[in-house]
């Protein structure tokens, strides 16, 4: 039977492609759809190439660690002093942490706090908006939402001089207040909540809530708030890296106040030429978030992909 | 169970009450976002015309009213067009490097892979790096005791002592671009390689009999089936990587070894940070200037993203042509072995490849 079938196909790499698959002790029949996604398994080459790929991406956090486990005259000696990290990095950590310069832990706080306050707020807010927009009738329902999406299209440099102005009137400047009030609801997570929600819940629970006599905010909680946890992670993780990782507006609104990303350039203040401590308070730095990313990674990479597919 | 008896005078109040709950609820739901976009995004908007036609310091707050006056003044700084220069200079240095390698990732790994999670997480890590920690340790790596200079140094090709990623603009821009690459590039790979996911299986099958080699397949299969979101990627760069602020504001280390204001001859002053250091720098006090900037660079930003937009549609459509009647061949092709197979159609033909159920 496939060999008959083989020569019905006309295609030039149709007779390799049949040779292939036969060595394989796989059946030739095209008429069956290729449900084995993606094939044969592929080669060590490919492999080697995602190596690669993968060592460029941890290089410069290993470059910084080795230079951190340095001291400063190992590095003006050589350009990569070791190769595996030395025995100066906690050493260099342990100046990073109690020179009062910096004052690491506090901005550690300030950062966490923020972050915090900022994605549960984002996740929440959107959340009920998200409800809202997906499964509640009102009037102007569709109005209303295209406008959410139109206001992700406006830079948000814009706004930054003004901004600075009504901080200072409010009194928020050199306070974590300006970086978490203005920051409570965005129009991306309203809208990634909403795409969710509408396939995420069907309108049959929601009328069971109702004929139950709950309210409205009561089906939005054990509802809607548990059906959309896979999403709510997903924003949240992405809120949180945001915040955490914003260095524009902190420079803008805080003084004496700092969150982690103003330290790091106060670094090379702190402890100018000395390379080897700098480096070694920038991986400090750039850690907390790297060891939250081995067990939440996964939920960020499903998540990169899941908006990348609605767009 | 309840027994059926007459519904008691509450009832009637909790109806309203419910009634009243379902049509005020979705409103109350929304407003959060709507208060807070109308406080935070719209009014700082509009106010910031009135700023920008004002003098306005930072500590004494606004001053007298100079029309355009502060645009005018913007116009004629040469670190103004300067920076623009740099913004667009170092944007295309890092697009077209994303792009290719970001594309030539995701194909790797839209392949049967063992271990799947462990790849797509691994080049997801610089995502998750503080931009300004990897400006720093690119900055340690182009700087004098750096790898990239000694190495130059032993090449012959660079006699100075310093760093030449300092004091050369086009390389300042280099190092930069890097930067921006070494953050994007998994990021966007991974959005590839859900589009690419979507790509039916049997077209590469049937690009396989046509006799169509791996890269053939890539080139006339996988591009110009994920086109939509090459035009999404493309569009979010432009609108990101035109406002880049973190990389140039610390690539000289901005302690005392720098002053984070671009360099000295404002080789890697971008737009953003100029507007930055006009309104809140130890440059000036100039916050009229600086909204004056931010109007023009929005203006900006929107023209080159619709330019953009055009192009990259343009430039698609183009490309996609002679493939979309040769992806109709080959779908026939299959079709026609499918019937001479005489085998019943288990698989109904799928609505692929349409531009809607790409996303």
């Amino acid at each position: 039977m496939s060999t008959a079938l083989i020569e019905n196909i006309s295609g030039p790499g149709a007779k390799k492609y049949a040779e292939r698959r036969a060595a394989k002790g796989k059946p030739v029949n095209l008429s069956r759809p290729s449900d084995d996604s993606g094939g044969r398994r592929p080669g060590w080459v490919t492999y080697g190439l995602l190596s690669v790929v993968v060592v460029a991406s941890i290089f410069p956090l290993y470059y910084a660690a080795i230079l951190g486990s340095s001291t400063r005259l190992e590095i003006a000696q050589s350009a990569l002093p070791r190769l595996v990290p030395g025995p100066n990095l906690l050493a260099n950590i342990g100046a990073i942490i109690s020179n009062h310069q910096i004052d690491f832990w506090t901005s550690f706080a300030n950062s966490l706090i923020v972050a915090v306050l900022v994605s549960a707020a984002t996740v929440f807010f959107s959340t009920l908006a998200g409800f809202a927009f997906a499964k509640l009738g009102f009037r102007a329902r569709n109005a209303l939402y295209v406008f959410v999406i139109a206001t992700l299209a406006i830079p948000m440099q814009l706004g930054t001089v003004p901004m600075f102005i009504m901080m200072n009137e409010f009194g928020w400047i050199d306070s974590l207040t300006a970086l978490i009030v203005p920051s409570l609801v965005t129009a991306f997570g309203v809208f990634w909540m909403t795409q969710y929600l509408k396939e995420a819940l069907p309108y049959e629970l929601i009328e069971a809530a109702r004929v139950d006599g709950a309210t409205v905010f009561r089906t939005f909680w054990s509802i809607a708030l548990p059906a959309a946890r896979p999403a709510a992670a997903t924003l949240a993780l992405f809120t949180f890296v945001g915040s955490w990782n914003d260095f524009f507006w902190p420079s803008v609104v805080l003084r004496s106040q700092k969150t982690l990303p103003l330290v790091i350039p106060q670094l090379s203040g702190a402890f100018t030429a000395d390379h080897a401590l700098i480096m070694s308070g920038v991986f400090l730095i750039a850690l907390p978030l790297l060891v939250a990313f081995v067990f939440l990674g996964r939920q960020l990479v499903a998540g990169v992909m899941a908006g990348a597919v609605k767009g | 169970m309840t027994p059926l008896t007459p519904a008691p005078r509450r009832v009637g109040f909790s109806r309203k009450l419910s009634r009243w709950d379902i049509k005020v609820s979705p409103y109350l739901y929304i407003s959060p976002f709507f208060l807070s976009f109308a406080v935070f995004g719209f009014f700082p908007i509009i106010f910031n015309i009135w700023v920008a036609l004002h003098e306005w310091d930072r500590r004494l707050g606004q001053g007298e009213f100079v029309g355009l006056d502060n645009f005018a003044w913007v116009l004629n700084q040469p670190a103004f067009w300067t920076s623009l220069q740099n913004t667009f200079s170092i944007f295309v240095l890092a697009l077209v490097p994303q792009l290719i390698l970001s594309l030539l990732i995701a194909a790797i790994l839209d392949q049967n892979l063992r271990t799947k999670t462990f790849w797509r997480m691994s080049i997801l890590i610089p995502f998750v790096v503080m931009p300004v920690a990897s400006a720093m340790i690119f900055s340690q790596v182009f700087g004098q005791f750096g790898l990239v200079t000694p190495l130059l140094h032993d090449l012959g090709w660079f006699t100075d002592v310093d760093s030449p990623f300092f004091h050369n603009r086009f390389l300042s821009h280099v190092a930069i671009a890097t930067m921006i690459v070494f953050r994007w590039t998994g990021y966007n790979a991974l959005i590839f390689l859900a589009a690419m996911q979507a790509v039916p299986r049997d077209l590469y099958e049937a690009a396989t009999i046509d006799g169509a080699g791996r890269a053939r397949q890539f080139f006339s299969v996988t591009i110009p089936s994920i086109r939509p979101t090459m035009i999404f990627v493309i569009l979010t760069m432009t609108i990101g990587g035109l406002q880049v602020f973190d990389e140039a504001r610390v690539f000289d280390g901005s302690g005392s070894g720098g002053t984070g204001q671009g360099g000295s001859d404002d080789q890697w002053l971008t737009t953003v940070l100029y507007l930055f250091n006009l309104g809140f720098g130890d440059w000036q006090d100039r916050m009229g200037q600086a909204a004056a900037v931010a109007w023009l660079f929005a203006l900006v930003i929107i023209v080159f993203t619709l330019l953009n937009f055009f192009l990259t549609r343009a430039i698609a459509d183009s490309g996609s042509r002679p493939t979309r009647a040769s992806r109709a061949a080959a779908k026939k092709l299959v079709a026609q072995v499918r019937a001479e197979a005489n085998a019943p159609t288990t698989h109904a033909e799928r609505p692929t490849l349409t531009e809607g159920s790409q996303r």
